[in-house]
């Protein structure tokens, strides 16, 4: 086996020198009617080109060479070629969670440029190591506030993504707190697609640990922070604000008010792989220190006072505090906020909102022409780069004829919001070309055009 | 010899002294007006953001940093020579499982279908990527001999809360959550963090003088309040639990359940199955056993795997096979404990886990469990004399010392691995598990040839022998290194988490003093 540096002569003079005649007298503790006498069941040992051909006619077997317009929590942006070069070097893929800081420098020094860069594209105060994802970190968000707060209500708005929330229940199940959906204002509202502050308003009380919004929202809507803000805060409730599209914070405005930031950062430089790994990541007021769950890395020095980076304030971890831990999470994502942190120095503070700023123009083209033909949902609304189209057709066959050019359309929302009838989840990001929105406006308005002949 | 001003005298076969370049935080090297990218034009009509978004507009912008190109390369790589890392050594980090990462899963978790695959991307064009799930679903059965998996956990502690969700949902069904857990005092901190998590009360096990389970203390606390046991086989200190079926039985005649572990997975693939021996459900570590990279501490990926009976209680969605011969997402699991991430998992560590295993085939991965279990034992073998070694069982895939020796001479495990870096070897696992006061936990994996294991072991016999001879040298380790020691309790005390310094605009000043001979 190609993987391991032993010749048969080498492993028989160490089991000599073990003093053991056979490699199977070092298995001896394993009784006997447990140990496996066959060979696994698996494919045999394949040669490395082998192994390409096989993963590239699976590759194959996926969406190649296709337009897409999907968004929802996934976002397909350009992915700088030195994100790789670098990510690739041995010393930061091939090293573990840097305890020993002496010879983890590297690693720690990044996750601290990470840290930074977090809180000022938030506008939070700290920020941890990374978290799983946006959706687990969402859910780690709200048992801090629970902590915090030492309340058990929860309150999330319905236009967090769905996935999210579903992740969020799982985790709340077994934590005793009970978690509530707040409506969202209907189309046709003047602040439609955004959560229904009127309900939230009568849904907020004593017992509240956190309001839970998600901007820009599932729809793409930018929620009203400030507003959402006080309403929690009057009662004394967290607010917690998950972002699932970083690069909108290059131009929406940071949510400033929020008590705890729930983040995914897969759209700075992480490729969409089928939905991970993604790197999420919680920021927060510098007052819930204590209760972030999470690696925290600081700055500190040695004993000639030369500057250095160590993994501190353990004592919220499992691995001192055991049971009494603010979470069970020990390995996070750190080779993903690498990547993250290299797109974010590659932009830098310019190019963060010269970014963000031609997705909400891409987005801005597209809605505006598939608007034309069909129905813009929420379309007052201020929204970044998703929007919701409704149209006639059922989604199931307007996906399909536009499959039929190699367009994967917007996504079919009747799953999770049957209420909006044949909505679809568009997106455009800086790679969506005026070509492809062109092209997929044309076959969406072949159907549109025939209707209202009709 | 080499010879430093701290009396350093070691022999350090390994390794040379050599410059690496100083480098400060990138956002001390900004400076306005570089750039890093260059942005295709706008192909659409320009907007006026504020028009658009109005209150919700961004005023300030981020104080990221400014640089060039070449300046980030060089930011990165510089960081990056001051790490350790497996493809520069040997890195024996107990319970960690640091083996060679193949740079083949690299290279096919980026092919373009693989990594540009939108999850929500139609099925019929997702065929790949569900073929691939299945196959590794399929493998990973066979080699733990368990009925069905998950694999949407995002890592081992991720995994483990999973598996305890499902454990509660089972005894849920059968009208009663329970409401312990038993966990023995060897067990990894995630271990009673996760049970705790999942609403329950943890109740300590103290190891026997094996190290291992004591049974009758086992049967003494198990009753009907029980909802599992959660077992590390083999154990924290490198040891099979060889009455794992009494211990099983136990469980079972109580009603409770078997969770294990498998942190250690790397001692038993190709010899024994945890299916076989009464595990229930269990995690793996893909990243620990199946050579995902462990990047600095993530991403990993902890499926979770249980007999026929839990099934019902996996979370969704999951792969199934169509009444049209075809693979379906499905959710139609009404007792499931529901979604624990968003999309299906981290889907790029399947693929690289799946290429290890076609890498390795059933003689490549018994191979590799037998070499993991070679090495660790030829390093028992040939440092017992030196290191007080706590518990004689037979071990496995790592070997756990104590400092009990070298603690006389106010040595400490934690002074012996950072003596280690001097002579170019990651720290071994320092203080753990808590059953062995000053523990030296050391995992090899299958990945070091002789010659490598020899200078590890030459390396610790030096140090045995300077902690009698020359204490001090150890105790101010490392000597070697960019910097010393640090201090970890102002870092504490007083968290600085970011940068919030002035950038460094002023150019160096050339030093007019400085001669050339």
């Amino acid at each position: 086996m190609r993987y391991l540096p032993k010749s048969p002569a080498e492993r028989a003079a160490m089991l000599r020198e073990i003093g053991v005649s056979s490699i199977d007298d070092l298995f001896t503790a394993i009784p006997e009617e447990y140990r496996l006498m066959r060979d696994l069941k698996v494919p045999r040992q394949m040669g490395e080109s082998e192994i390409i051909d096989y993963f590239k006619a699976a590759a194959e077997k996926n969406a190649h060479a296709y337009t897409s317009f999907l968004g929802a929590g996934a976002y397909r942006h350009y992915r700088p070629v030195i994100i790789d070069s670098l990510v690739q070097r041995g010393e930061f893929l091939t090293s573990y969670t840097p305890y020993q800081a002496e010879i983890t420098q590297g690693t720690l020094q990044a996750i601290f440029e990470f840290q930074t860069m977090i809180c000022e594209l938030t506008g939070m105060d700290i920020a941890n190591a990374s978290m799983y994802d946006g959706s687990t970190g969402a859910a780690e968000a709200v048992m801090m506030a629970v902590r915090v707060t030492g309340r058990d209500g929860v309150l999330v708005a319905k236009t967090v993504h769905p996935e999210y929330r579903e992740v969020m229940h799982t985790y709340a199940q077994h934590q005793g707190h009970e978690a509530r959906e707040v409506a969202y204002y209907p189309d046709g509202h003047v602040q439609a697609g955004r959560i229904d502050l009127e309900a939230l308003e009568q849904a907020v009380n004593e017992e509240t640990a956190c309001v839970l919004v998600q901007s820009p929202n599932f729809f793409g809507v930018i929620e009203d922070i400030p507003v959402i803000a006080e309403i929690a805060h009057k009662k004394g409730a967290l607010l917690i604000v998950s972002i699932a599209e970083a690069v909108s914070l290059g131009i929406v405005r940071p949510p400033v008010e929020a008590d705890i930031v729930s983040m995914e950062a897969q759209s700075f430089g992480v490729a969409l792989s089928y939905g991970g790994p993604y790197c999420g990541v919680l920021a927060a007021k510098e007052k819930y220190l204590r209760q972030m769950p999470g690696r925290l890395v600081g700055e500190t020095k040695d004993k000639e006072g030369r500057r250095g980076f160590v993994l501190t304030l353990s004592t919220r971890e499992q691995h001192i505090r055991r049971e009494k831990a603010t979470s069970n999470i020990c390995t996070n994502q750190a080779l993903v906020a690498l990547m993250a942190t290299i797109f974010m120095t590659v932009y830098g503070k310019e190019g963060i909102k010269e970014l963000a700023v031609q997705n909400l123009a891409k987005a801005t083209y597209a809605a505006d022409a598939l608007g034309a033909h069909d129905k813009l949902l929420f379309g007052q609304s201020p929204r970044f780069h998703e929007f919701v189209l409704q149209t006639e057709e059922p989604p199931r066959r307007l996906n399909a004829r536009l499959m039929e050019k190699k367009i994967i359309g917007g996504l079919d929302l009747c799953k999770w919001y049957p209420e909006l009838k044949n909505a679809t989840l568009w997106c455009a990001t800086e790679l969506t070309t005026k070509e492809q929105i062109d092209a997929a406006v044309a076959i969406v308005a072949e159907i549109s055009v025939a209707s209202a002949a009709r | 010899m080499a010879t430093t001003t701290n009396g350093f005298v070691g022999t350090t076969r390994k390794v040379t002294a050599h410059l690496t370049q100083n480098e400060p935080l990138s956002f001390e090297k900004s400076s306005p007006g570089k750039k890093g990218y260059k942005l295709a034009p706008l192909d659409v009509p320009e907007i006026d953001p504020a028009a658009l978004l109005g209150a919700a507009t961004r005023e300030d912008k981020p104080a990221l940093p400014e640089l060039s190109e070449i300046e980030i390369i060089r930011h990165f790589t510089r960081l990056s020579t001051w790490n350790y890392a497996i493809d520069l050594g040997m890195y024996p980090l107990g319970s960690c499982t640091m083996k060679y990462n193949p740079r083949v899963n690299e290279f096919v978790s980026r092919l373009e279908g693989i990594a540009e695959a939108h999850p929500y991307q139609p099925e019929r064009l997702s065929r790949g990527a569900m073929v691939i799930i299945k196959l590794l679903k399929d493998c990973l059965i066979e080699i733990t001999g368990m009925d069905a998996i998950a694999l949407h956990p995002a890592a081992g502690a991720h995994g483990e809360f999973t598996g305890m969700l499902m454990t509660r949902a089972y005894h849920q069904s059968k009208g009663n959550p329970r409401k312990n857990v038993i966990i023995p005092d060897s067990a990894h901190g995630t271990n009673p963090a996760t049970a705790a998590s999942c609403g329950y009360q943890v109740v300590n096990l103290k190891s026997n003088a094996q190290g291992g389970v004591d049974v009758a203390a086992l049967a003494k606390v198990v009753n009907e309040d029980t909802a599992a046991l959660m077992l590390t086989n083999p154990s924290t200190i490198g040891v099979f639990e060889s009455e794992i079926h009494k211990i099983a039985d136990v469980l079972h005649d109580k009603g409770a359940l078997l969770y294990m572990d498998g942190a250690n997975m790397n001692a038993l693939v190709g010899k024994t199955r945890p299916g076989d021996f009464g595990v229930d459900v269990m995690h793996l570590n893909l990243h620990k056993t199946f050579s995902t990279p462990h990047g600095g501490g993530g991403p990993g990926c902890g499926p979770v795997a249980c007999k026929q009976f839990l099934e019902p209680f996996l979370p969704v969605p999951f792969v199934a096979l169509g009444d049209d011969g075809l693979l379906h997402w499905s959710s139609d699991r009404p007792h499931s404990i529901g979604r624990v991430r968003a999309f299906y998992g981290n889907f790029g560590m399947f693929v690289r886990a799946l290429a290890y295993i076609l890498a390795n085939g059933p003689d490549g991965l018994r191979q590799t469990t037998e070499d993991a279990v070679l090495n660790a034992n030829y390093i028992r073998k040939k440092l017992e004399d030196v290191y007080e070694l706590p518990y004689d069982t037979p071990s496995m895939h790592e070997v756990v010392f104590s400092d009990k020796r070298q603690v006389k001479n106010g040595i400490k495990t934690g002074d012996i691995a950072k003596r280690l870096i001097d002579y170019g070897f990651h720290p071994y696992t320092t203080s753990f598990p808590l059953i062995v006061p000053g523990a030296l936990m050391i995992e090899p994996t299958e990945s070091e040839s002789r010659e490598e294991l020899d200078l590890f072991i030459d390396a610790m016999r030096q140090i045995a022998r300077e902690a009698e001879e020359n204490p001090e040298v150890v105790i101010s380790a490392p000597h070697s290194t960019r910097i010393s020691r640090l201090d970890e309790t102002t870092a504490a005390r007083k968290p600085v988490l970011r940068w919030k310094g002035p950038a460094m605009h002023d150019a160096v000043e050339v030093d007019t003093a400085a001669k050339e001979w």
